[in-house]
C-alpha cells in the first residue's frame, strides 16, 4: 500500500516559521526547493542499495565479461592483451575443466536430491502438535548456522583415514577403512554428506512454513476418506508445495553451482587447492580461485566465471518455467 | 479407528519422535565432536575406537590456538566486520524497504523488480575484478574490502519491505504527516520503532552470515589479517594431524554463533519460515 496522500512533496508547511538564513529567498521559490527536495527522498532512501550494487555487483561482473577475452596476469597489471574467445577455446580443450564441471554436476546431484527429499520427509514429521516443537525445530536449524568452514574441518576429520570415526565404524563391521579423499566417489560422498547436513534442516523449515500455509480442511477431507499420512503427503502436500520446492532446488543449484569451500578445505595436502591430487574433487569454483589466484591467469579465470555464470542461468530460467508451468496447470483446473 | 478421531495436527505416525530424536542426534553430532576432540589430548584422539566423552584438556588446547594463528586479532576482525555488516544492513535495507513499500516515486516497480533479479546474481562470478577494484582503492587487505560489497543486500530490502507492509500501518504515517513530519522523519521516528521485531531478525541472520562468510575475505585479506574463517583455514592447512588444535580453533569460531543461536533461536527461526512463506 503506498501513501495516496499528495505526493511527499507536497507537505503542509512544517511549524518552524522562519527558517534561518533563508529569509531572503521568496516564497515561491522556496516551496519548489521543498518539492524538488521532497521528490529526491525515496530516492535518496533506496540509493545505498544500487551504489552498492552497482560499483561490487553489476560492473565487476559485466568486467569479468572483458578480463575473459583477454590475456591478463595478476602479477603484471596493466599488461593485458585482448586475445578474443581464445580463453574460452581453451577452456573446451581443457580435460582439467571437463572433470571440474563434471564434478561440480555429480556434486550437484548427490547432495541436493538427498537434502530436498529428506528435508520435506522432516517438514512433513515436524509439522504436527508436538511437544518440544522450539527444540526440534532448533535442533535442526542448528547445522545451519555453522560456519562451512567448521563443517568441513569437522567433517574431515570424521571421514579421516585413519582415526576417523567412520574408519572406525568400518571396522567395527568387518570392513578395511577407506581413505574418503582419495577416491573419485568415495570423496564426492563425504563432500556431499557435508552439504546435505548443513542445508536439510533449513529446507525442513521453508517447506514447514509453506505446509503451514496449507488450508487444514483438504487433510481433514482426505483424512475422512482414510487417506493415511503419507498419501496426504504424496497427494495433498506436495502438489501445494510445488513452487517452494522449485524455489528450494533453485537455491541449492545455485549454491551448488558455486561450492567451493568444502573442495577448498577437504583437501588436506598442504597448500593444494586442485581438490585431491587426480583433481577428483575439484569444483569449478576451485578451478577459478586456482587458475585465477593461484596460477594468476585472470583471463582465464574469467572464461570460467562466465560459464558458471550462464549455467546459473539456465537453471534459473528452468525453475521459472518449471513453477510458470504449475500456475498455469493450477489456473486452468479452476 | 484413531485416524478419525486425530486432530488435523497429528498427522504423523507413531515413529516420529523416535525419528525427531534421531534428526537432532544427527544434527548435533558434529557439535558436539567439534567440542569434545579439542578437551582430549592428541593421543586420546589418535586413538580406536575414539573418546566419546569430554575430558579436560580444552582450554590448554584453545590456548594452543592463540600461539599458533593470529586468533585474537582474527575474533576482534571478525566482530569489526560482522558488527558493521549488520549495523549498515539494517539502516540501508530498512530505509529502502521503507520507501519501496509506502512511498510513491517513478519508476517504483522496475526499481523493484531489479532489486529482486540482483537476489539471483552469484557474487563470487565478479570475484576477479573486486579484486583488482580492491587493489585499485588501496583497500586489498583492508577490513572495508570484506564489509562494503555486503554491506546492503537485496534480501535484506525486500525483507524489510515486507516487515513494512506488515508491521507500519498507513494511518500511522498519516498521522504522523497530519503532525509535519517529512518523509525522512516518517521514516526515523514512526517507521523504525515499530520495525523492531523484523530488524532484530535480519540483524540477526545477516550477523551470522557474515561471520561465516569465507571465499571473499580469504581471496581479499591476508592471513596477518585475517577473519575467523580465514585464521581457521590456515590452520587447518597447516596443521591437519594436530586434530585437538584445529578443532579448539574452530569450537572457539563456532562459539560465538551458537550463543546467538541459544538467545535468539525462536526469533531466527520464525525469521527463515516467514521469509519462506512471503518469498
Amino acid at each position: 500500500m503506498t501513501i495516496a496522500t499528495p505526493a511527499p512533496a507536497a507537505d503542509p508547511a512544517p511549524p518552524r516559521r522562519r527558517t534561518p538564513g533563508g529569509d531572503h529567498i521568496p516564497r515561491a521559490t522556496r516551496s519548489v526547493l521543498r518539492r524538488v527536495a521532497g521528490a529526491a527522498v525515496p530516492y535518496g532512501l533506496i540509493a545505498p542499495f544500487f551504489a552498492i550494487f552497482a560499483a561490487f555487483g553489476l560492473f565487476p561482473m559485466l568486467y569479468t565479461a572483458w578480463i575473459s577475452l583477454t590475456d591478463r596476469d595478476m602479477l603484471h597489471p596493466g599488461d593485458e592483451r585482448f586475445v578474443g574467445l581464445r580463453n574460452y577455446t581453451d577452456l573446451l580443450s581443457d580435460d582439467f575443466f571437463w572433470k571440474a564441471v563434471r564434478n561440480t554436476f555429480l556434486l550437484m546431484a548427490m547432495s541436493s536430491v538427498p537434502q530436498l527429499v529428506l528435508a520435506l520427509i522432516l517438514a512433513h514429521v515436524l509439522n504436527a502438535r508436538l511437544r518440544g516443537r522450539t527444540l526440534f525445530r532448533m535442533g535442526v536449524l542448528l547445522p545451519n548456522i555453522t560456519s562451512i568452514v567448521a563443517v568441513t574441518i569437522v567433517f574431515s576429520q570424521i571421514f579421516g583415514r585413519q582415526f576417523g570415526l567412520v574408519s572406525w565404524l568400518l571396522g567395527e563391521v568387518g570392513l578395511d577403512p577407506i581413505n574418503w579423499q582419495a577416491g573419485e566417489w568415495t570423496s564426492k560422498i563425504a563432500i556431499s554428506s557435508m552439504v546435505i547436513w548443513r542445508w536439510t534442516g533449513y529446507n525442513a523449515l521453508i517447506y514447514l512454513a509453506a505446509m503451514q500455509a496449507i488450508p487444514k480442511e483438504h487433510f481433514e477431507a482426505a483424512a475422512m476418506d482414510g487417506a493415511g499420512t503419507w498419501r496426504q503427503l504424496w497427494h495433498i502436500t506436495l502438489p501445494a508445495l510445488r513452487p517452494t520446492i522449485a524455489f528450494t532446488a533453485l537455491v541449492s543449484v545455485i549454491g551448488q553451482i558455486q561450492l567451493f569451500t568444502e573442495p577448498l578445505l577437504f583437501d588436506t595436502s598442504p597448500g593444494s587447492v586442485s581438490g585431491g591430487n587426480g583433481h577428483q574433487f575439484q569444483t569449478l569454483a576451485l578451478l577459478l580461485y586456482e587458475e585465477s589466484f593461484r596460477l594468476h591467469n585472470f583471463g582465464y579465470g574469467s572464461a570460467i566465471a562466465w560459464v558458471m555464470f550462464l549455467v546459473t542461468v539456465v537453471f534459473a530460467a528452468l525453475a521459472y518455467l518449471v513453477t510458470r508451468g504449475g500456475a498455469r496447470l493450477r489456473g486452468g483446473s479452476r | 479407528m484413531t485416524a478419525f478421531s486425530r486432530a488435523p495436527g497429528e498427522r504423523s505416525g507413531p515413529l516420529r519422535y523416535p525419528f525427531l530424536f534421531l534428526a537432532l542426534i544427527v544434527s548435533a553430532f558434529p557439535v558436539y565432536w567439534t567440542f569434545m576432540i579439542p578437551s582430549r589430548t592428541n593421543d586420546a584422539v589418535g586413538q580406536l575406537p575414539p573418546p566419546f566423552l569430554p575430558g579436560g584438556h580444552f582450554f590448554e588446547n584453545a590456548a594452543r590456538v592463540f600461539d599458533t594463528v593470529n586468533f585474537g586479532k582474527a575474533l576482534l576482525n571478525s566482530l569489526v566486520v560482522a558488527g558493521s555488516i549488520t549495523a549498515s544492513t539494517l539502516l540501508f535495507c530498512s530505509a529502502a524497504g521503507f520507501a519501496f513499500a509506502k512511498l510513491t516515486f517513478r519508476g517504483h516497480g522496475a526499481l523493484l523488480l531489479t532489486v529482486i533479479a540482483t537476489m539471483m546474481v552469484p557474487m563470487q562470478l565478479g570475484i576477479i575484478p573486486l579484486y583488482l577494484e580492491m587493489q585499485e582503492f588501496g583497500w586489498a587487505n583492508h577490513l572495508v574490502a570484506v564489509i562494503l560489497p555486503t554491506a546492503v543486500t537485496a534480501f535484506g530490502v525486500v525483507f524489510m519491505r515486507q516487515n513494512v507492509l506488515q508491521a507500519v500501518p498507513d494511518e500511522l504515517l498519516d498521522a504522523g504527516r497530519m503532525d509535519g513530519c517529512g518523509t525522512l522523519r516518517l521514516y526515523w521516528h514512526v517507521a523504525l520503532p515499530a520495525l523492531r521485531p523484523g530488524l532484530a531478525v535480519l540483524g540477526l541472520l545477516t550477523f551470522m552470515q557474515a561471520w561465516n562468510d569465507f571465499m571473499w575475505p580469504l581471496i581479499v585479506l591476508n592471513s596477518e589479517n585475517p577473519t575467523v574463517q580465514v585464521a581457521l583455514s590456515t590452520l587447518a592447512a597447516g596443521h591437519y594431524r594436530d586434530n585437538t588444535l584445529v578443532l579448539a580453533g574452530t569450537a572457539l569460531g563456532t562459539l560465538p554463533v551458537l550463543v546467538v543461536f541459544a538467545l535468539f533461536g525462536r526469533q531466527i527461526i520464525s525469521g527463515i519460515m516467514e521469509g519462506a512463506v512471503k518469498g
